[in-house]
């Protein structure tokens, strides 16, 4: 027996014991009836090959360990960002269970949300009670200031239609016929949650400035000076939009962040749970329309919303989740030159602060391959920062990029040398990336945390940047945006060099003649 | 400060009849009939269960999805189970709930993998069984050391009128009578889990049980045979469990389905004995064992020193007298482990209030384990359980003890917050709402990445995580010292 009271063994530790062991090997040669082992060996050794890899790329129909999620997931992300709003999932309840987890697990913090709860009988006839019901408890127990409607694949494939549904559910008395109620139909069998942002924004958007829906005139746009910023469906929320608030009011910028959830998915622990907190107020989501021009940090966030803003006059920016020097470059001088304000002496600093630190540790990172996933706009802002830093960005793999999105990274890598033998992979997965590893093996892996099966399998170093990130606590409240984010990102990847470096010398006597102390 | 049992139910009276104030008139008396204080004496909690949730009040329940492939199939560690629909619930549920298992992830075992689908526009409007088919076959091709496949039915399937029956019968012909389960646990199925639990055991029922001969003619029985029925060896509970079993001297042939073969499944019933943990998601099927194979099963608990020596006894009493001295064996080889933990930690513990909600066994379950600590069960209730839990929890919880079914978000924050116990269990979408209000709090579905906390060797790291959860300084710091208290 290993158990003891003084050091209590987990199960990091528990079972390594040979009562365990003996268990576990007893219970396989016994019970369960498993491959033989040299069986299982040769496959294993088979998945690593050329011939799997071939076998692996021609799959038509299997989807194997994807990066990517579902639409509402999206839309929930989206819904928190403005300013006391529950979102209101419209179908399935097991659904809603799973997106709170999920964003809980990742920002370590409550995540509030409720489902429509439709059942069999809702399948049949259609969720519309549901709507009405759904819509007067979350009204009456939790006084929200809005509530944002978004559906299940459940709800879609029935057809709900929501903008009927909620007409209906204000006449019944769910809400008073005034209140904000946004829509967005988010099918989970179209895109990804970034898709749902987008559907969910896009959604806001219409419904502020367009007559909410029939009900009331249209806004008419009356230009000022002041800027919109959308951020895009990003893990990093809480880091990013404080940092790019301040750099805004470095600039003296006068701006609305619209969907601005950093309050939300950061709050204190000091005895009050808040449900909402911050958030882009209804106010200057409705004035946003007024902005001269609206800003996207993630084009594939945005691709509806930013057209329909467009409609409204506006001139409408949109960027690849820029990260270092040239990516926040070429958004300063577009902010600077769209608002007219300069870009301060401070910010220039901070500039210049990031090329210094990467000219003193330019000799680690210069030509090591990297392997990255996640969603496209962050592929593309860390392909464009690792070919600024002399990597090499080997294997671009994105889940939910399509064909121009594969373009543009073909197109980045163009740009460099550094990109010479580099690769998109548009819709792959990560078994995908599993075969690109074993068959054209890189140093360093980039991706979320579900990289760590790669890492095991492959041997190759994870890096965790990305959504979902479970395994690792806070790294959320640092940005990766602006200089100091590309700090950040920076530090993030020397760290793991340096480490690699001194876990493959630090044997004594054989190789630790390179374990230095000076790096 | 202690209230008297009668002060007690006062006080639950009052504190329900205003938190239902905050309903529309209909929903209050909906919810009215889920809360409750047990009353001593009565055959149940005095409360209704199992019925829809009410749509917009943020319920914790989950779907029947999510009890199928997320509970019960998904640890069934050489099948390969595929999230049949859209992307998101395999991806939600993609490795979150810590099922242990041993073995080569992705050539001999696949639990923690997420296989999808993955529908598309198209596949909504044409139907996804072509598709499926071809999923079959790659799965043939890229995993060749698989034991089998199961269709995890996302919410679609069943409104699309895809037929996976005839799929999985075509290709199991196809694959030389291959395990292929179709499984109908469409996520807006029944209320919540429950139903995904009946349907994934039915589904082993018709899908393993009736649809081979004896696959594993050769397996050697003995008269000391049993199978662990509902423990997913979440943090390695079922090793932590079944290492007493054979330390008493039975003979573990199966793990239903923590760390489980489809082997294993197909040998139970070849068990002299099913011991069953998780009663709400693994009764059907051990009734079924019981109804077709004449195998008996036994609950036990296997939560804190007090309720495993007891269950235990109970186990051996279906045996001789050599297991019987075996459980007296066991017993007395852990005291002394046992006196150290209580010991250690009780002085740190002892009087410290607990609120639980959870799912499955452990609303009752663990309560034992509390107790064996000198900690006292002031309310509980469960996600998706049934009359029958109710039952059964009235052997557990004292007079007086808030109850509270399928309890919404509003709902537990406001007992919590009139009744400030010292410490609340429930799960990942509770965790930091209490944590912001200063109240110390443990995961019990994931045991907060923490465990195993079945068995002896469990009870000791249950018994530490408490006392690090409710003695973390952290707690003294949340107030800001210069705020003067309201």
């Amino acid at each position: 027996m290993a158990q003891n009271a003084e050091k209590v063994l987990d199960h990091f530790n528990l079972f390594r014991e040979p009562e365990y062991v003996e268990m576990f090997e007893k219970k396989r040669e016994e019970f369960e009836f498993a491959e033989p082992k040299d069986k299982l060996e040769e496959a294993r050794e088979w998945t690593k090959t050329w011939d799997y890899r071939e076998k692996n790329f021609a799959r038509e129909a299997l989807t194997v360990n994807p990066a990517k999620a579902c639409q509402p997931l999206g839309a929930v992300f989206a819904a928190v960002g403005f300013e006391g709003t529950i979102p209101f999932v419209h179908g399935s309840q097991g659904c809603v269970a799973y997106y709170r987890s999920h964003l809980s697990r990742h920002f370590k913090e409550p995540s509030s949300c409720v489902s429509s709860s439709m059942t069999e009988d809702a399948a049949v006839f259609g969720g519309l009670n549901n709507m009405i019901d759904g819509l007067a408890n979350t009204y009456s127990m939790y006084k929200p200031k809005m509530i944002a409607v978004s559906t299940t694949c459940m709800a879609e494939v029935i057809g709900d239609d929501l903008n009927a549904f909620i007409k209906t559910s204000k006449e019944k008395g769910s809400v008073p016929d005034e209140y904000d109620v946004p829509f967005a139909h988010t099918p989970a069998f179209v895109g990804s949650h970034i898709t749902g942002y987008d559907n969910a924004i896009k959604g806001i958007v219409a419904h502020f400035w367009d007559g909410k829906a029939g009900t009331v005139p249209k806004l008419e746009r009356v230009p000022n000076e002041k800027i919109n910023f959308i951020g895009g469906f990003d893990g990093y929320t809480v880091g990013n939009t404080r940092e790019i608030k301040r750099i805004f009011e470095l600039m003296g910028v006068d701006y609305t962040i619209f969907c601005d959830n950093s309050d939300v998915f950061d709050t204190p622990t000091d005895g009050t749970f808040r449900m909402y907190d911050g958030g882009t107020t209804l106010e200057d989501a409705a004035n946003a329309i007024h902005a001269k021009a609206t800003f996207s940090m993630q084009e594939y966030c945005t691709e509806k919303t930013l057209p329909l803003i467009k409609e409204h006059g506006h001139e409408v920016l949109a960027y690849n989740h820029p990260i270092g020097v040239a990516g926040t470059d070429k958004f300063l001088m577009d902010i600077s030159r769209i608002t007219g304000k300069a870009i301060p002496a401070s910010l220039e600093k901070e500039r210049g602060r990031l090329v210094d630190a990467i000219a003193d540790s330019n000799a680690h990172i210069h030509g090591q391959k990297f392997a990255i996933y996640g969603d496209p706009d962050l592929c593309l802002g860390l392909a464009g920062f690792l070919l600024e830093l002399g990597a090499e960005p080997t294997h671009i793999l994105a889940t939910n990029g399509g064909k121009a999105w594969k373009a543009k990274v073909e197109a980045l890598l163009e740009t460099s040398p550094f990109g010479k033998n580099c690769h998109a992979y548009a819709g792959n997965d990560l078994w995908h990336m599993r075969s690109l590893l074993f068959t054209e093996p890189v140093d360093f892996l980039i991706g979320n945390t579900y990289g760590k099966y790669l890492e095991r399998d492959t041997g190759t170093p994870l890096i965790r940047i990305g959504f979902p990130v479970f395994d690792r606590h806070h790294h959320h409240r640092y940005p990766v945006w602006g200089y100091q984010g590309g700090m950040n990102v920076l530090v993030t990847i020397l760290d793991k060099i340096f480490d690699e470096i001194d876990k493959n010398t630090i044997v004594p006597a054989k190789t630790d003649y390179s374990y230095d102390i000076i790096r | 400060m202690s209230l008297t049992v009668a002060e007690t139910k006062e006080r639950n009276k009052a504190l329900i009849n205003e938190v239902l104030e905050v309903y529309p008139e209909k929903t209050a008396k909906r919810r009215a009939k889920h809360l409750g204080s047990y009353e001593e004496t009565k055959p149940d909690c005095g409360v209704k269960s199992n019925v829809k949730s009410v749509p917009g009040v943020m319920t914790i329940r989950g779907c029947a999805y999510a009890g199928s492939k997320g509970v019960v199939w998904g640890p069934i560690k050489d099948m390969i189970h595929i999230s049949h629909g859209p992307v998101g619930c395999g991806q939600y549920s993609w490795a979150a709930r810590r099922n242990y298992y041993i073995g080569t992830t992705g050539v001999d075992t696949f639990v923690t993998m997420q296989f999808t689908s993955d529908f598309q526009e198209k596949d909504i409007v044409f139907g996804g069984d072509k598709k499926l088919e071809k999923i079959i076959d790659e799965i043939e091709v890229l995993f060749p050391l698989n034991h089998g496949i199961t269709v995890q039915s996302e919410c679609p399937i069943g409104l699309i009128g895809d037929d996976i029956e005839a799929v999985s019968k075509k290709k199991t012909k196809e694959y030389n009578g291959k395990t292929i389960v179709p499984v109908r646990c469409e996520g807006f199925r029944g209320v919540s889990q429950s139903l995904g639990h009946h349907i994934a055991n039915d589904s082993i029922r018709d899908w393993v049980f009736d649809k081979s001969e004896d696959k594993h003619p050769e397996f050697v029985t003995t008269p000391y045979d049993v199978a662990i029925i509902g423990d997913y060896n979440i943090g390695g509970d079922a090793w932590s469990s079944r290492i007493l079993l054979e330390e008493m001297g039975l003979r573990v042939i199966a793990q239903w389905s923590g760390d489980g073969s489809i082997a294993e499944l197909e040998n139970s019933p070849k068990a002299k004995l099913n011991v069953l943990h998780c009663y709400r998601s693994m009764n059907y099927i051990s009734r079924h064992m019981e109804e077709k194979y004449g195998v008996p099963w036994v609950e036990y608990n296997f939560f804190g020193p007090t309720k495993i020596a007891e269950s235990l006894r109970k186990i051996a009493s279906y045996f001789d007298d050599n297991i019987k001295e075996g459980a007296e064996r066991v017993i007395a080889k852990y005291q002394a482990l046992m006196d150290a933990v209580v010991a250690k930690y009780r002085p740190r513990l002892e009087g410290k209030k607990v609120m639980l909600f959870v799912g499955g066994l452990r609303p009752r379950h663990v309560i034992g384990a509390y107790e064996d600590l000198g900690m006292e069960i002031v309310g509980t209730g469960y996600e998706f359980g049934h009359n029958d839990d109710y039952q059964r929890t009235t052997h557990y919880v004292k007079d007086g003890t808030l109850i509270y079914d399928d309890v919404t978000g509003y709902e537990f924050e406001k007992f919590v917050e009139a009744i400030q116990p010292d410490l609340v269990g429930s799960g990942i979408k509770e965790k930091y709402v209490f944590q912001k209000m200063g109240v110390p709090f443990r995961q019990m579905h994931s045991w907060d990445y923490s465990g195993p906390y079945h068995g002896y060797d469990g009870f000791a790291i249950f018994a530490r995580d408490m006392d690090m959860a409710i003695n973390n300084p952290v707690w003294g710091l949340a107030r800001t010292p210069w705020k003067t208290a309201a």
